[in-house]
């Protein structure tokens, strides 16, 4: 069983949702980055998210895209990125996955990226400006890689659309929950019922919600429709906003808040 | 013809761009596929070109210049008298005519020089759309007076200060706001960049000006010419001017970009001589970038030339050697300002400057017996202060 589905399986007795929390990768350092991923596994969290900065990130509200940016002030590259993984992968058995825009894996050159990622123990890679149709090239070479290509459904994705991505899609699904970029926001998306029965008509793979939620109460009430949460920019503002030395501690405190309010036993 | 039915020109183009957009995009194709074919929708159109925007515009045989280009005998493409002063109102006519076709209420554009978003908000006061333009912080204190037109007009501008604060940031943030408002809102691209149909769809309307381009200069010398030259940010003026003669293999199609400071990375926006293929803003194509797949910084004098990217079948034109890409400096494009003034009277765009500089480069290859078309693709008044800014010395 890959790390993915091992971090969605659920133990018999329990309904437990997988929490996945995403940080920016070198956003202070990447050695805060490295603790921050030991810490966050330690509260439960199933899958982590590790975005890769890059200069122009198109479907980011303002908080990611200041971290994004603090993330590049501080010189981190895609190779930085690998690296850590590589060094995380000696501590942790949570799933990691990387969040990144097409260009800085398409510098890197598609073929050695994800022969790399593999290699040091990404266990899939999300690329929100990757779409279906132009998607197929990487995932032809990413699946017998072993490399998981999790694509996003959005509100406005047609059945049809939603069939095609199913198809193409390996680990989970990435649900996005509202019209718009990463950010928090009040409310509870109308058709999400609809979205995500949608999507399990064309794949048995898990279902994570994401965009949007940001407090552990909005993640109970989103747990309820899938299988994984994903919680990025309330923790990314956490990191930014905290005392160096304690934002490890309170990024941990808010995962375990978030992890239990996703979990029934 | 090109592109194909995915949107590529040979390696270039696509649609990268997040899924929320696919299914607008997909409806947008349609609809403007669908519109291609109506007759009544391009005579609307035909109609506006011709009383609202005042087509066809002159081809002006400029001799004084000429003696400064070999006493070649150069015509400019008078792009500049058009209503809103650029080539830009070819575009955001078709587009916001097609928006209204479509059922949206609310137009969104990038701006860069402004001169887009002037056209964008001229179109949008026409047709009765609410209009909302992205603007860098950095060109909505060079453009001041076209921040103010678009006021005039009933726009709202919103000042970008992520990024460089310049043409590419407020492309990001109108693609951002876009995700959030698809259902009732036309995002109107103002370069052939961007993600399909943009680039066929914004060559396409503005194919007009190398149309009228050819019947004229045919008129005028019975032949095709010699050299067409154009500047290039993202490549709407110059796009708008080739497509015609692309197949005319006889016709030497000239991109001049901006060489702004100087050639190192950060200086300049001369992405067809100095970029490396790359996905921004929805499509693959030439980008200016550094090892890392981050986008560079760049400088041109003129706003609405400062921009990272190109627009895919420009990149296409230039691997396949159809297209020759020249630059032009800051400091050749104001020489080659100041001299379109004094020669001809007519004060360029800083943009368009860049063109007649290219030409004004190549003039030891010219001489009386070749024929120059400049597409003279705006005018200057939004240029004055910040030009005489420079040649007082405050700034640069």
């Amino acid at each position: 069983m890959s790390r993915i589905a091992a971090a969605f399986a659920e133990p018999s007795g329990e309904h437990r949702k997988t929490l996945i929390p995403f940080i920016s990768a070198g956003d202070p350092s990447l050695k805060a980055t490295e603790r921050f991923v030991l810490e966050l596994a330690e509260a439960g969290a199933g899958v982590i998210e590790l975005g890769v900065p890059f200069s122009d990130p198109v479907a980011d509200g303002p908080t990611i895209q200041r971290s994004t940016l603090r993330a590049l002030a501080a010189g981190t590259t895609l190779a930085d990125i690998l690296a850590l993984v590589a060094r995380l992968r000696k501590k942790t058995e949570a799933a990691l996955v990387l969040m990144s825009y097409y260009n800085p894996i398409l510098q890197y050159g598609t073929d050695r990226f994800i022969l790399d990622a593999v290699s040091v123990g990404v266990d899939g890679v999300i690329i929100p400006d990757l779409p279906l149709e132009e998607a197929r090239v990487f995932v032809d070479r990413a699946r017998p890689a072993g490399l998981d290509f999790i694509p996003l459904v959005a509100p406005t994705s047609t059945p049809e659309r939603i069939r095609q991505i199913c198809s193409i899609a390996a680990g989970f699904v990435y649900c996005v929950t509202v019209k718009g970029v990463t950010g928090s926001r009040q409310g509870l998306p109308a058709d999400l019922d609809r979205l995500v029965g949608e999507i399990r008509k064309h794949t048995g793979l898990p279902v994570a919600l994401g965009f949007g939620i940001s407090t552990a109460a909005q993640a109970r009430k989103f747990a309820h429709f899938c299988d994984g949460v994903i919680v990025g920019s309330a923790i990314v503002e956490l990191i930014a906003s905290a005392p160096p030395d304690e934002a490890s501690a309170l990024i941990g405190d808010f995962a375990r808040e978030l992890y239990e309010s996703i979990s029934t036993k | 013809m090109l592109p194909d039915a995915n949107g590529y020109y040979g390696a270039y183009g696509g649609r990268f761009v997040p899924e929320t957009l696919m299914p607008a995009l997909a409806e947008l194709t349609a609809a403007y596929e669908a519109v291609k074919a109506d007759a009544r929708f391009q005579e609307e159109l035909a109609a506006l070109l011709k009383d609202y925007v005042g087509r066809p515009s002159p081809l002006y045989r400029a001799r004084n210049f000429a003696r400064h280009c070999g006493n070649a005998r150069v015509y400019l493409k008078r792009e500049d008298l058009n209503h809103t002063g650029a080539h830009k109102i070819n575009n955001t006519l078709g587009q916001a005519l097609l928006a209204v076709r479509m059922g949206k209420s609310r137009v969104i554009a990038e701006t860069g020089a402004g001169q887009h978003g002037v056209a964008t908000a001229t179109a949008a006061a026409l047709f009765g759309l609410s209009c909302t333009v992205y603007m860098g912080e950095e060109d909505v204190a060079r453009q001041e007076l076209n921040v103010f037109r678009m006021h005039i007009l009933g726009a709202e501008v919103i000042p970008v200060g992520s990024g460089s604060r310049t043409l590419k940031d407020a492309m990001n943030e109108a693609i951002r706001n876009w995700v959030a408002t698809v259902d009732d809102t036309f995002y109107i691209i103002g370069s052939v960049a961007g993600p399909h149909p943009y680039p066929m769809m914004v060559r396409d309307f503005q194919a007009v000006i190398g149309e009228e381009t050819r019947v004229q200069v045919l008129e005028a010398e019975g032949r095709l010419p010699d050299y067409v030259f154009a500047c290039v940010g993202g490549g709407s003026n110059a796009m708008g001017m080739f497509k015609t003669f692309i197949p005319e293999k006889d016709v030497k199609l000239v991109a001049v970009e901006a060489g702004g400071r100087g050639l190192d990375m950060g200086e300049h926006a001369a992405t067809l001589n100095f970029g490396r293929p790359g996905v921004l803003h929805g499509s693959h194509s030439y980008v200016l970038q550094d090892e890392h797949g981050q986008v560079a910084p760049v400088h041109s004098v003129s706003a609405g030339l400062d921009y990272p990217g190109v627009g895919p079948e420009l990149a296409h034109l230039r691997d396949s050697g159809r297209l020759t890409s020249t630059l032009a400096t800051d400091r050749e494009a104001l020489e080659a300002f100041q001299l379109v003034c004094r020669t001809e009277g007519i004060i360029p765009a800083l943009e368009s400057a860049h063109a007649f500089a290219g030409a004004l480069k190549l003039a030891d290859r010219l001489n009386p017996a070749r024929v120059v078309v400049i597409n003279l693709s705006g005018r200057g008044d939004k240029d004055v202060e910040s030009v005489s800014k420079i040649l007082r010395g405050v700034i640069a």
